[in-house]
């Protein structure tokens, strides 16, 4: 059911699910094979648009992980770090062919799993997925070229942790550069979003990869947390909250173990006087709503230039009013639900103190489900810098919006945040965009456009953003010593 | 009758200044046989914080200067050190080393620091891309500084370890608080005053000399410090990544020799580069192709 509002009402046109096919119960996938958690334990995976079960999900502990570290040491040492690099890239490229068939369903399953849009889940997450496969594979024989007079090895075991916001995706970017430069995997999915990385562990079963070379261990923080102390991973990448990263980095200082952290954001979205003003609305529609504000660099503290600050607000309310919140199968739907109770729990949270703080609050007036988490789109305008709302990452459909008069004055509040990963800038001039990007402290910067990705394209944080690049050439060093 | 000589008073260097220590305090270094050679800085935490404070003011200007000029400004370090070889072999000697060793390890680090002035305007041509994405969008990835690195010297070297870990931190436009090594100091302070009259902007480079033991703290756990480099002989490396979490600084682990011929290359400039990727949408209205 697409919730109805005052502007546009659409007729419900909802994606199919009869072509997909889910199992009721999903074991570890180590070293080749389904294998039951030794605890017998399994816990629930739900639809957070219905709260209905999806699916039983197997919850690994410490024996299961080092099952799975141990199948992955075994494939490296044996049979991974043998191959030629033109095989490896074979396999790696199989595997990104098999997803591209398997596309649709994986969009639906993303999209039944995590709450997120089909439009998202199909033209976004599971394109860019089977994309970054393809284009890491090419990589697997090349490495010479990209790190040239320097003599660069795999690192062995990769244990891997990724987030519940970009399911699929977050497994791509980090198994694909992980086996393109001849490391193998233990990943784990987070708990709310396994159904698509088990998915493919079908697939990289059928495109025959060696067993073991990745492993695909289900559960909680205690499975996180046994791959990141398993003396046998020689380097940990995470995407998740900072504080679990800092956590990271204090469990591993001592070893030899590398690590890449993609952490939190509070990204800057800067407008001036000089922008496409209609372009720039569209862009903070996108900054913060695309995957109902579940994106780390999502651009939740929006800077707009005073003298066109009450015209863009105005725009922007009307446009917010547009957008269709409901059934993430719905073709039509722009917001999904929230991914989980938990997550929309720490939502209305935020929205408590911004109202409290007395910054002025609005919400699209829609209907929102009865069943189900959601979150109607949200603006506090006038949030002081020192608000909890411009501080603090929210990881929801939530923006806080302050106004400023000099490029000088939006640079230090920009850069007034211990986090460092992405931001946007929108004006017409090009001497302006190329002072704030140079100046702004942020690992990505859109200029005249906002939340974009692609494979070739280096993506990661300064300061408390975390360290490291996932994508591109850059990726690669993640990998390699 | 004999001359009396003129002794030199080992300070510290804070932002282009000269200091003693504001704890009061000195250590004596000693030879290997234990013969007293000078009194140090016993630099205290209030130190590391007033070097942070000057290091942190410095940084911007020197990311901004132009890439070429960094290279410049490095290259006279190495003139101004090729003047003073004889005083750093000497003070080498005093810390037990040959007057062999001492002249070539001088050498070293004189060509060392000519090799890091002339990557100041290469490494980011070298390491950066444009990026061929799948959309109409100009996508370009290049590196910027860390920002303020706190730089641990090796305990076994008084300067080419140094050197070794200052120039490519300071060639890619961040500053620097350094600790020199505790049993081997008189040469960090003696480059100081190369440093000072080679135009090295003052608070680029900070040089405290004291006890690592209660050093490394302060500068580690200092939430405007975004990187340590540090070698892997150290007895603080756990604590230094435990204690650099906090703000997730950078921490990079190198061996303590420095290897003349490995020691140096472009990754150890990247290792202290953040690297920013700009993305702009390409208009893409109209007919006309590539085409001709």
């Amino acid at each position: 059911m697409t919730t109805k509002n005052n502007n546009w009402d659409y007729a419900a046109s909802v994606e199919s699910t009869a072509h997909i096919k889910l199992n009721k119960k999903y074991a570890l996938y180590i070293d080749g094979k389904w294998v039951e958690p030794s605890s017998k334990k399994y816990f629930t995976t739900h639809n957070p648009h219905n709260e209905e079960r999806i699916a039983e999900i197997a919850d690994a502990n410490d024996h299961d992980v080092d099952l799975a570290v141990k199948a992955a040491d075994r494939a490296y040492k044996e049979v991974w770090s043998k191959i030629s690099a033109s095989e490896r890239g074979k396999y790696i490229f199989r595997i990104a062919r098999l997803m591209q068939e398997h596309a649709r369903e994986l969009a639906v399953i993303e999209s039944l799993d995590s709450g997120k849009p089909i439009r998202e889940s199909r033209d976004i997450d599971i394109p860019l997925a089977c994309n970054h496969f393809f284009y890491y594979a090419g990589w697997a024989d090349k490495l010479e070229y990209a790190f040239p007079n320097q003599k660069k090895e795999a690192l062995g075991v990769a244990g891997q942790i990724i987030p519940w916001n970009f399911p699929l995706l977050m497994a791509a970017w980090k198994i694909a550069p992980a086996l393109a430069t001849g490391n193998t995997v233990v990943l784990k999915p987070a708990e709310t979003t396994s159904l698509t990385a088990l998915k493919l562990a079908e697939i990289i079963h059928a495109s025959g990869l060696p067993p073991g070379v990745v492993n695909i261990v289900t559960g909680y923080g205690h499975t996180g947390a046994a791959i990141v102390s398993h003396p046998k991973v020689a380097k940990i990448a995470f995407t998740g909250s900072t504080a679990v990263g800092k956590l990271i980095q204090r469990s591993i200082a001592g070893t030899t173990k590398k690590a890449t952290l993609e952490l939190g954001g509070k990204s800057a979205n800067i407008i001036f006087d000089d922008a496409p003003i209609d372009q720039a609305v569209e862009g903070i529609i996108n900054g913060i709503f695309f995957n109902q504000g579940h994106v780390c660099c999502a651009g939740s503290r929006l800077f707009v230039q005073e003298n066109v600050a009450e015209k863009v607000i105005r725009k922007l309310k009307h446009r917010m009013q547009s957008l269709q919140i409901g059934n993430p199968l719905d073709k039509n739907t722009d917001i999904g639900a929230i991914n989980s109770a938990e997550q929309l729990s720490i939502i209305n949270k935020y929205i408590k103190i911004g109202i409290k703080e007395g910054s002025e609050f609005f919400q699209s007036k829609c209907v929102l489900p009865k069943k189900g988490y959601y979150c109607a789109p949200t603006l506090f305008i006038n949030v002081a810098q020192s608000s909890v709302l411009t501080q603090e990452e929210i990881f929801g459909p939530v923006l806080s919006i302050q106004t400023f008069r000099t490029v000088d004055e939006v640079i230090q509040k920009a850069n007034n945040s211990p986090y460092g990963l992405a931001a946007g800038v929108w004006t017409d001039k090009g001497s302006k965009i190329f002072n704030l990007t140079s100046k702004l402290k942020a690992g990505v910067v859109w200029a005249n456009t906002y939340n974009k990705f692609d494979p070739s394209s280096p993506f990661g944080g300064y300061k408390e953003s975390g360290y490291g690049r996932e994508g591109g050439l850059h990726g690669l060093a993640a990998y390699l010593k | 009758m004999k001359r009396i000589e003129v002794l030199k008073t080992y300070k510290i260097y804070i932002g282009g200044k000269f200091p003693r220590t504001e704890s009061g305090r000195f250590y004596e270094a000693t030879n290997a046989s234990g013969r007293s050679i000078a009194n140090m800085c016993k630099s205290s935490r209030k130190d590391i914080r007033n070097a942070v404070v000057a290091a942190r003011k410095a940084q911007g200007a020197w990311q901004e200067r132009t890439a070429f000029n960094r290279g410049q400004i490095l290259y006279r370090i190495a003139e101004i050190l090729e003047g003073r070889k004889s005083q750093f072999i000497e003070e080498l000697m005093l810390q037990d080393s040959t007057k062999k060793a001492a002249q070539i390890e001088v050498n070293d680090c004189i060509d060392r620091i000519v090799y890091y002035a002339g990557w100041c305007d290469k490494f980011n041509q070298v390491a950066s891309s444009v990026n061929p994405v799948s959309s109409s969008h100009f996508n370009f990835s290049s590196y910027e500084p860390t920002g303020l690195v706190g730089i641990i010297s090796p305990e076994s070297s008084s300067l080419f370890g140094l050197v070794s870990m200052l120039l490519p931190v300071i060639s890619g436009g961040n500053s620097c608080v350094l600790i020199a090594s505790e049993s081997k100091p008189l040469c960090a302070v003696t480059l100081a005053e190369v440093l000072n009259t080679s135009d090295v902007p003052p608070g680029v480079v900070n040089i405290l000399t004291g006890q690592v033991s209660e050093l490394w703290s302060p500068l580690s756990s200092h939430m405007d410090v975004n990187a340590i480099s540090i070698c892997s002989r150290s007895a603080y490396i756990k604590d230094i990544q435990i204690a650099s979490a906090d703000n997730l600084k950078r921490v990079r682990t190198y061996d303590d020799e420095w290897d003349v011929q490995g020691g140096q290359g472009i990754q150890y400039i990247t290792d202290f580069q953040e690297l920013k990727t700009t993305w702009h949408p390409i208009e893409n209205i109209g007919g006309s192709s590539s085409s001709y």
